[in-house]
């Protein structure tokens, strides 16, 4: 009886999580996978098969695209991580108690901001017209306006920019819970600046690392916003196949496909990035 | 200075001001080879600042560090062959024991079989001989503690400084390592200098012993010099258990001084520092209990050697029962309470709480000083 009842709460109290895993998790994911499988034979005839992601394959230009998102995010993921390493370790372990939240409100000033709003921020420094250009041409740099955007470095700058925080927290959480006497024992026992850094402080941040990592590859892969702002008609990100299939196409199916293949993509990437650093899932995201 | 060279620390004059506080006020000392000295003071005196300084975390305000004879002022900390074994050990989680100990010796260039072998041998003096692939989170805490030791022997410093390194242990491990930490000292024969707060700890480990308070060395000595011979009122309150009293001196002559306390009692010391205090001057008196008798009457003159004896009169308040470390509580006529050691046999003739007592104390252990 008494057990019964714990159950009946426990079934109770994981009612609301179970629903929303559910409903809004697995099954568009089901539904997205049934879809892709889908080949429209004739108007309202539908037959599976794997048409849609066959299709994927000989089209040199889909997988191109892919490849493209996965290298690009990689590309932003380490160099958030190179901007976002010591900024996270200044927060932590230099600046003083009240620098320290100042600094931390800082990094998270941006995110009160849309997306869509940062975007066009940067459009207004990086265009023909915008800030940079003439600030370049002011000072003689330049002779004539020139267009920042809509290349490869303008997308990235324009990520890194927008995922950084989400490197800073993780990192930040768990280089603050290093004891500073740890540094100082590696300096003790022999090693110089560079020794300790690299056998102490980033073993030790190696959870937070990862766990940045991933959400930030995971975020650049999956953005729309800012590669189709800053990269204008040719970024060729993923995504936007993904739009297309969808709405200017129509093709549900394939765009389900790509969608799904995305998914595959980057949990693929996430994988191995995992066995490469030694870490697990639980280790790391589910920590910080 | 030539005779430099025999002494493994020394400090001349170290001071370090942290704005208008002066931590380390100072303080000099020389430690000589192989032995085992310890700083002992109140939390908040200072004791981590002076070793932070010696390990060179902390530059000195003024003053100068010598490591065999050679200033280090300007040496990096991780130049100095003086390793640390901090408050909370510090070890490293993310590595396996060997790791932890390989770690210093790849530092230093040793190559891998020295290391190995080095490894070996020094986790075998420490009695772990099988711990080198365990994770640190595996260990007691007795090991982690002789592990953090290990990892800085092996390096073979001039001087090992341990911050409280017993303080996170619980008092039955604290007391056996008490004992294995002096054994280990002998064996590795290297200079220890050890910081604590906890006199027992001073005292049972060390060769001398300095006793700070405020930034200041108050005394430094053997543990018998500091517990027999104290030369302030610091240094007679903070080691060893004792009786204090406050008073004034009412008349002094070139042995003695005749003291009358503020609870109205009047006693003779023998006993003070460098110099005796002038006439009228305030002063704290302090009787350790093992000297205080409780008898039946009262004595002039102590039997055995002849001295003369202060003595009051009080009321037996509570008897404090531990074997052959038993006290008396006896509350005299102001309410103040006094502590005697007693011996208690259990038979009639022991005393029991509510009788009344004389307490006699030979003046040459009636210590005085200006306060
Ligand atoms: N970095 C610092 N800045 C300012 N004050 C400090 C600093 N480090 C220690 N102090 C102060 O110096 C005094 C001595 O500290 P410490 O050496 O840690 O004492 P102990 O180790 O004897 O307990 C304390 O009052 C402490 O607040
Ligand atoms: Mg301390």
């Amino acid at each position: 009886m008494q057990k019964d009842i714990k159950r009946l709460s426990l079934i109770l109290l994981f009612m609301p999580f179970a629903l929303w895993i559910v409903v809004l998790i697995a099954l568009p994911h089901v539904g997205m996978v049934i879809l892709s499988l889908q080949e429209k034979i004739a108007p309202r005839v539908y037959q599976y098969s794997l048409h849609n992601y066959i299709e994927f394959v000989n089209e040199p230009i889909y997988w191109n695209t892919l490849l493209r998102t996965g290298s690009i995010s990689l590309l932003v993921t380490v160099l958030a991580l190179l901007i976002g390493f010591p900024v996270a370790y200044y927060i932590a372990k230099i600046a003083g108690f009240r620098t320290r939240n100042g600094l931390f409100l800082l990094c998270l000033i941006p995110l009160w901001v849309s997306d869509l709003i940062r975007a066009f921020g940067w459009i207004l420094l990086l265009r023909e017209t915008g800030i940079v250009s003439g600030l370049l041409q002011w000072t003689g740099i330049l002779g004539s306006p020139m267009e920042f955007l809509y290349n490869d470095a303008a997308v990235i700058v324009g990520l890194v920019y927008t995922v950084i925080l989400f490197m800073i927290v993780p990192l930040v959480s768990t280089i603050d819970g290093m004891d500073n006497s740890m540094i100082e024992a590696g300096y003790n026992l022999g090693g110089n600046g560079f020794t300790v850094l690299r056998k102490i402080i980033i073993p030790y941040a190696m959870p937070g690392i990862v766990a940045g990592c991933i959400v930030v590859f995971m975020l650049t892969a999956g953005s729309y916003l800012t590669p189709i702002l800053l990269g204008g008609k040719n970024s060729s990100w993923f995504t936007e196949q993904i739009y297309d299939q969808f709405i200017t196409r129509y093709n549900w199916e394939s765009g389900a496909a790509f969608g799904f293949l995305l998914l595959a993509f980057t949990s693929l990437v996430v994988w191995l990035g995992l066995k490469l650093s030694g870490q697990s899932l639980s280790s790391t995201v589910a920590k910080s | 200075m030539t005779s430099s060279a025999e002494y493994d620390l020394e400090c001349i004059n170290v001071s370090k001001h942290f704005g208008s506080l002066r931590a380390v006020d100072d303080v000099s000392l020389k430690i000589p080879k192989g032995s085992f000295f310890s700083i002992l003071g109140p939390s908040g005196c200072g004791k981590t600042t002076l070793m932070r300084m010696i390990a060179g975390f902390n530059d000195a305000t003024a003053g100068d560090v010598k490591i065999k004879g050679k200033s280090v002022l300007n040496t990096p900390p991780n130049k100095r062959n003086v390793k640390m074994v901090f408050q909370h050990l510090a070890l490293f989680p993310m590595m396996n024991v060997y790791e932890n100990i390989a770690y210093g010796l790849r530092c230093n260039r040793v190559n891998k079989a020295e290391t190995d072998r080095r490894i070996k041998d020094v986790l075998e003096r420490i009695a772990l001989p099988d711990v080198a692939n365990r994770e640190i989170h595996q260990l007691s805490g007795g090991q982690k503690q002789r592990i953090a030791i290990a990892r800085c022997m092996v390096l073979d410093p001039d001087v090992l400084l341990l911050d409280e390194p017993l303080g996170a242990l619980d008092l039955k491990l604290r007391e056996a390592m008490k004992i294995e930490l002096k054994l280990l000292q002998h064996q590795f024969n290297t200079t220890f200098v050890y910081i604590t707060h906890d006199q027992s700890e001073a005292l049972v480990m060390s060769d001398n012993v300095a006793i700070m308070n405020e930034g200041k060395f108050e005394q430094v000595g053997s543990p018998q010099e500091l517990y027999h011979v104290p030369k302030t009122a610091f240094t007679a309150g903070f080691v060893g258990d004792t009786n204090r009293w406050s008073g004034r001196v009412v008349a002094t002559d070139g042995e003695t001084v005749k003291i009358e306390t503020d609870t109205g009692l009047t006693l003779v010391c023998k006993r003070f520092g460098d110099t005796a205090p002038g006439d009228s001057a305030s002063v704290s008196v302090f009787v350790r209990p093992e000297f205080i008798h409780a008898a039946w009457q009262a004595t002039d003159v102590d039997g055995a050697s002849g001295d003369l004896v202060n003595h009051m009169k009080g009321t037996v308040d509570s008897l404090l029962f531990n074997g052959a470390n038993s006290r008396v509580l006896v509350r005299d006529g102001s309410g103040e309470l006094i502590e005697a050691d007693v011996t208690l046999t259990g038979g009639s003739d022991d005393i029991h709480p509510g009788q009344s007592v004389w307490l006699n104390w030979s003046q040459a252990h009636t210590m005085c000083f200006a306060s």
